[in-house]
């Protein structure tokens, strides 16, 4: 991005700007929202995206955009909350990013933007989630987007998966005049974000009208096609006739911790579990076919730290769990968890048994849960990941009563593209390698980007990936170099 | 959407459908499924793949009735349609010229076991078929199966047709008439693929089962389908469906098949009184059930 020129419209000088607080978001209470699947957060008015949008201090080497996966001119689109022009303010947004309802909600904005927004040295950083939220809110609100067209280049682009980043080459592929293809797996288009994210923390509507915008715009998509079981990228390139593709399968099969009693009924991985629950909507049962177990007045917990367990552990909750725990190995500091969901869970009334670590499920006999058998750990030296490895302490087991129990520990690739395209190289965990700059893989005409590359990370680094395959895929179709 | 280019029971509560799903023809092979999803408020199922006709587009599944989507399902006629249909899933069977293989069909798992088993005979195998079925109106696909087997038994758990008795009791004949196997497959209910793998394991020979978990998306995302092979978690979606039958802890997959009963029922109970409420003539037959459209209006009159 190329910093903004434009002089500025705020009012008040830095000074006064760093005495107006950071902006609170409005929110369902606590105790109303561990029972329903409506959204936590309700969005800014205006009035509350003003107030805070004044307090930028438009910095004129901003880190925030340096920080951002997708590089959204944020200094500028704040600029323009400053000055009500909201739906400017959004097609900014645009420019770099195509799904801005959505990273508004789940970006890790901490560790991003707002982790080096220069207020933070001294008060609480600009936020920059919820601005970015609040103009994607107000222009489909408005119902007006801009849709932008280039002349047709003739080239055709098959993208597998509509996940973030599968959404973000098409959405950035069509608006150089190509034409795009989404090919999806599963019978609703967004991937990770109709599967995975459940409806209080994103909901659903929001993604549709996303992807209504890319139709909108061109794109078209195709649902219940299996990319290497029902077409392989080989039939994509040479029968279908498309000149690139792009790979966005995302993450894969859900891992084990490999102790006794996994097999239990009512030990669910929690891929399998946010499936029932946002793809199926297995909580309208019977009005869904899709069945789960009855959690009212059970106890549950969630084994991991990550987004996708306490998404778990908070739809068990208002799922009616009578207890809901989080059993993490190592402490607070260390959970990957966005900031912002750790607080509403622990204001939901999750309990976070740290430091903790299960080494086997019990059954009553029968082959259903009763209990997890769980060790306290503490924290030892660091291991590869920079992390303190816990360390089991001897004597500290005890039982944990629990009907259900839901392992997010993270997942390994999905082997269906690899194993089915020849000559496609992939790293030893299994995930296709593909150049970190240009997402190139090692077949010609074909990219790569998100999850299925560098393990299950976020939706914006899925994003910014995506971001990079559409610029160097449309150099490819351009200058025809590989 | 998926149209149903011809339907047809194939015995009481076993039906045939031709679907036009011209990517998937073209791609099927033995030993692949598909999963379907009939209507909007509807859960995702694997079934198999009998066949396929690259040609005019289209794959055949077989249904058996049995809660309330396959009775759904089964409930739908030739013009009607499915709303979702993927696949093909599974790793494909392994065809090679074994020398001679015994494919073993039980009930409607013999769909699934025609494909490998004429698969197995183009590949130059001697193919020794036994069908099973609990009585002589189940036994389906008599004539297929005939055609790609070199030699074909049947048995009917009640005796009313062809011989009395099990499949495991023509694989034993076999084993102790001195016939040299070198390969089973067995496909059918889990408690015919156990004897069977109880059986062939003493002999020590090859012998491939293809497992019915539950099972959500199917295509290597959810982990609803692990399955305990040798002691370590395997997903029938991507490892399977087929698995070495020796390796496969049956009482894990009996077990974590149950775990939704109570809602299954709960489902099908639902779905027999809004059907019989729907249309008073319809018994529980699995052919006589109202109609799809009835059904999903009765539904849907229900939430508004």
């Amino acid at each position: 991005m190329s910093p903004t020129a434009s002089k500025s419209k705020n009012p008040l000088s830095p000074k006064d700007r760093m005495k107006v607080p950071r902006q609170l978001m409005p929110e369902q209470p606590a105790e109303v929202r561990a029972h329903n699947f409506e959204e936590v957060n309700l969005g800014y008015s205006e009035e509350l995206a003003q107030q805070e949008a004044l307090r930028c201090l438009e910095c004129a080497k901003p880190t925030c955009t340096d920080n951002c996966p997708v590089g959204i001119d944020v200094k500028e689109f704040v600029q323009r909350i400053v000055v009500g022009d909201f739906l400017g303010a959004a097609a900014k947004i645009r420019e770099a990013n195509v799904l801005p309802a959505v990273t508004g909600r789940v970006c890790p904005q901490e560790d991003q933007c707002e982790g080096k927004c220069l207020l933070s040295k001294k008060v609480k950083p600009l936020g920059i989630g919820y601005l970015e939220r609040f103009v994607a809110d107000y222009e489909q609100r408005m119902g007006t987007h801009i849709v932008p067209s280039a002349p047709p280049t003739g080239k055709k682009v098959a993208v597998v998966g509509s996940g973030p980043s599968g959404l973000t080459v098409a959405g950035d592929l069509i608006q150089k005049g190509h034409r795009v293809r989404v090919f999806e797996a599963l019978h609703e288009i967004g991937g990770v974000l109709v599967y995975g994210i459940p409806e209080f923390r994103l909901p659903k509507q929001i993604v549709r009208e996303q992807i209504g915008y890319m139709r909108q715009m061109g794109v078209e998509f195709e649902t219940d096609v299996v990319v290497g079981r029902t077409i392989t990228i080989d039939e994509l390139l040479e029968e279908e006739g498309y000149d690139a593709v792009y790979i966005g399968t995302g993450a894969g099969l859900p891992q084990f911790m490999s102790i006794p009693g996994e097999h239990l009924n009512g030990v669910y991985s929690a891929n399998e579990f946010l499936t029932r629950i946002n793809l199926m909507k297995a909580y309208k049962f019977p009005i869904y076919d899709e069945p789960m177990l009855d959690l009212h007045g059970k106890d549950v917990a969630v084994i991991g730290g990550g987004n996708t367990a306490l998404d778990s552990i908070r739809s068990a909750l208002r799922l009616g769990a009578r207890k809901a725990y989080v059993i993490y190995r190592r402490s607070d500091t260390e959970m990957p968890a966005r900031a912002e969901e750790v607080h509403h869970a622990k204001q939901e009334g999750i309990d976070f048994q740290m430091l903790t670590a299960p080494v086997e499920f019990l059954s009553d006999g029968k082959g259903w849960l009763t209990a997890a058998r769980c060790v306290r750990m503490e924290l030892g030296e660091p291991d590869a990941s920079g992390r303190r490895r816990p360390v089991p302490k001897a004597g500290s087991e005890f039982d944990l009563p629990l009907s259900v129990a839901i392992i997010a520990i993270g997942t390994t690739a999905n082997p269906i593209v690899q194993s089915t395209t020849p000559g496609l190289d992939t790293n030893k965990r299994g995930y296709i390698q593909a150049s970190e700059d240009t997402q190139r893989t090692t077949r010609k005409g074909v990219f790569a980007g998100g999850d299925i590359v560098t393990g299950a990370a976020t939706v914006i680094l899925a994003m910014g990936a995506g971001r990079r395959a559409a610029k160097s895929i449309h150099e490819y179709l351009t200058t025809g170099v590989w | 959407m998926f149209k149903i280019i011809h339907a047809q029971f194939l015995a009481p509560g076993i039906k045939r459908f031709v679907i036009e799903a011209p990517r998937i023809a073209r791609k099927q092979k033995p030993g692949q499924f598909v999963i379907l999803r009939i209507y909007e408020e509807g859960e995702r199922i694997p079934v198999t793949i009998e066949n396929s006709d690259p040609e005019k587009g289209t794959i055949n599944i077989v249904v058996q009735s049995a809660g309330k989507t396959t009775t759904l399902l089964n409930s739908l006629e030739t013009g009607g349609s499915i709303l979702d249909v993927v696949g093909p899933l599974g790793k494909p069977s392994e065809i090679r010229n074994y020398g001679t293989a015994v494919v073993v069909g039980g009930g409607v798992g013999t769909a699934m076991a025609y494909p490998t088993a004429a698969a197995l005979k183009r590949a130059g195998n001697r193919v020794i078929s036994i069908v099973g079925a609990r009585n002589k109106e189940l036994v389906i696909l008599e004539p297929e199966m005939r055609e790609v087997s070199d030699a074909l038994m049947i048995t009917t758990d009640d005796g009313s047709y062809a011989d009395r008795g099990f499949v495991t009791d023509k694989l034993r004949q076999l084993i102790e008439n001195g016939t040299r196997i070198d390969l089973v497959v067995a496909v059918g209910p889990i408690v015919m693929m156990k004897a069977v793998s109880e059986l062939t394991r003493k002999e020590n020979i090859h012998t491939v089962v293809s497992l019915n978990p539950i099972m959500i998306d199917g295509t290597g995302m959810c982990g609803g389908c692990r399955v305990l092979i040798d002691g370590k978690s395997e997903f029938a979606c991507v490892d399977g469906p087929e698995f070495d039958g020796h390796k496969v802890d049956f009482s894990v997959l009996v077990q974590r098949n149950a775990m939704y009963r109570d809602s299954e029922q709960r489902s099908m109970e639902e779905y027999r009184a809004k059907s019989a409420a729907v249309d008073p003539t319809s018994r529980n037959t699995g052919e006589k059930w109202g109609t799809q459209r009835d059904y999903v209006c009765a539904v849907q009159g229900e939430k508004r």
